[in-house]
């Protein structure tokens, strides 16, 4: 087939399907001009939308990375009965839909969940709270970090590490300066897409967040309350920010695999 | 006695921490939360489940939800088949830009999505006034839907058959084709075959994630009761009835659905890789 016809139903389709949307966030984002988009974002709910996003990030990505490391060095370094069943229950935050992924929290949280009423009863506020969307956001980027490093940890092997062990590291000094510096760049790209996964979580704090302005809403959520609102360009305002973070993480990514190729394998 | 096991087995240190700590944060996070979503689907008991998914609306829902998820994931499969083929055979300015565009719809919040392409999509928007001109509705439609959940599926397919692409020795192509075949021959009876484990898994992939898709969808879907509400808005709609077992039954049918279709994909594809 002729390559030029190839190569142009190929760009057609990047073209319709992700530059113009791409395009049309900013386009949209300054149909009024850029001063009108920054005042916007000054407001007070989008500001303490921008505030909530990454006070949440701030919590879930930390414990994410510790335990997804830890994870990451039991299954690559390691083999023990029950390996595989581990791998696979790691992986799961990853096809289940948002939405139940905020769901579980409800069940187990909320005014009819297993714990409501004790909940209830110490006056602990964890859906329609904080704690509720940290909890979901945790979720839905549990996976990411272990998944990003294990293959270049598989692939790394266990020499190096043994022969720390043999000459006496213990864990502390065999993990930080044998191993972490290896898959340094594997962790930031894990890193970076757990974060903006954790930005950009719609449906799974959607179901536990209560959407009240100001105090409940990350910046998905108030995208959502100025487009139901009509307030299109403001919502397209804050969806650019995203959408910016979204292309830096793309960036870095594409220079990773630039630099390391295909040993880090593949997060989606 | 894991632990004893292990380092017998072993000289590295901090397994017992390590795994101490993976199993409490997978058992907190992951394992607890699931098996509550479980339980309280269970608590109708199975006919009890069987009742609350036959209501029209929830079916209706299912259907929805599953038929599209199928749908753009077959769509997926050619366009997706297509860039992955651009990206491993030719090379042409712009390359590297066309590999990273690929992997938007992964990076881009879904809510971002979903505003922009209802935006797209709607009847005064850039590509919906022309599309409304010709009778086609997307925007606020199940068209709509399918749109979105086409957008989401294709990087899939791209990076599940770029490396088997990638792997597929030219010379049986260069045979096919010095053997006198045409190019769509070529492509019918060698690379596709070739190529269907890889395709079969990223159909099962697509197809699940489209099931749950949430924020590229609602906005661009119109959410009307039997018509175009997916099953997630569903559970949210139950949910703010504090029907939770209602809730939890829809979440175990998608869940079930997906879990399905992927785990009979992948012992086709299995199947199809043995037999080679």
């Amino acid at each position: 087939m002729s390559r030029a016809v190839l190569l142009g139903a190929a760009w057609l389709v990047v073209a319709v399907l992700f530059l113009l949307p791409l395009g049309t966030v900013f386009a949209e984002a300054f149909r009024h001009g850029l001063a009108f988009a920054v005042d916007a974002l000054r407001e007070p709910d989008a500001l303490a939308a921008v505030q909530l996003t990454l006070l949440v990030a701030a919590i879930a990505l930390p414990l994410n990375t510790l335990c997804g490391l830890a994870a990451a060095w039991c299954l690559t370094k390691f083999d023990f009965p029950g390996k595989r069943a581990l791998l696979v229950i790691i992986e799961l935050p990853l096809t289940i839909s948002p939405v139940i992924s905020g769901l579980v929290w409800v069940l187990l949280f909320g005014a009819n969940g297993w714990f409501g009423r004790a909940l209830a009863a110490h006056d602990v506020q964890i859906i329609f709270a904080v704690p509720g969307i940290v909890l979901a956001t945790i979720f839905v980027t549990f996976p990411f970090v272990a998944r990003t490093v294990m293959p270049l940890m598989q692939a790394q092997g266990r020499a190096q590490e043994e022969a720390a062990a043999m000459l006496g590291a213990g864990f502390a000094a065999t993990f930080l300066r044998v191993t972490l510096p290896d898959i340094a760049w594997a962790l930031l790209a894990g890193v970076l897409l757990s974060t903006a996964r954790a930005m950009g979580e719609f449906g799974a704090v959607s179901v536990v967040s209560g959407h009240i302005p100001g105090v409940t809403e990350t910046m998905p959520l108030h995208i959502e309350t100025l487009y139901n609102d009509y307030q299109s360009a403001a919502a397209f305002a804050m969806a650019a920010c995203l959408g910016l973070f979204s292309l830096f993480t793309l960036a870095i990514k594409a220079a990773l695999e630039w630099r390391l190729g295909s040993q880090l394998g593949t997060v989606r | 006695m894991i632990a004893a096991g292990a380092r017998a087995r072993s000289a590295l240190p901090g397994f017992g921490p390590a795994l101490a700590v993976t199993l409490g944060w997978v058992g907190l996070i992951v394992v607890i939360p699931l098996a509550a979503l479980a339980v309280r689907a269970l608590s109708l008991g199975p006919a009890g489940i069987v009742v609350s998914l036959a209501q029209p609306r929830v079916y209706a829902a299912l259907r929805l939800s599953f038929g599209c998820a199928a749908l753009a994931a077959a769509i997926a499969l050619p366009l997706g088949l297509l860039l992955a083929w651009v990206l491993v055979r030719l090379r042409f300015p712009g390359r590297r830009l066309l590999d990273s565009l690929v992997d938007l719809p992964f990076a881009l919040p879904t809510a971002v999505a979903g505003i922009t392409l209802t935006d797209l999509f709607a009847p005064n928007g850039l590509l919906g006034a022309p599309l409304a001109q010709i009778g086609v509705k997307i925007a606020y439609n199940p068209l709509g839907i399918l749109v979105a959940l086409v957008f989401v599926s294709i990087p899939f397919v791209v990076r599940t058959t770029e490396p088997v692409l990638r792997d597929l020795p030219r010379e049986t192509e260069e045979a096919s084709e010095t053997l006198g075949a045409a190019p769509w021959q070529t492509l019918w009876h060698v690379v596709l075959p070739a190529l269907a484990p890889a395709l079969l898994v990223s159909f099962g992939l697509a197809f699940a994630r489209g099931v749950g898709e949430y924020g590229s969808v609602i906005f661009i879907a119109g959410n009307m009761p039997m018509v175009s509400e997916i099953a997630p808005l569903l559970i949210v709609t139950r949910l703010q009835e504090f029907d939770y077992a209602g809730a939890a039954a829809i979440g175990v049918a998608m869940l079930a659905g997906s879990l399905i279709v992927l785990s009979t994909l992948t012992a086709v594809q299995r199947r199809l890789e043995r037999g080679r």
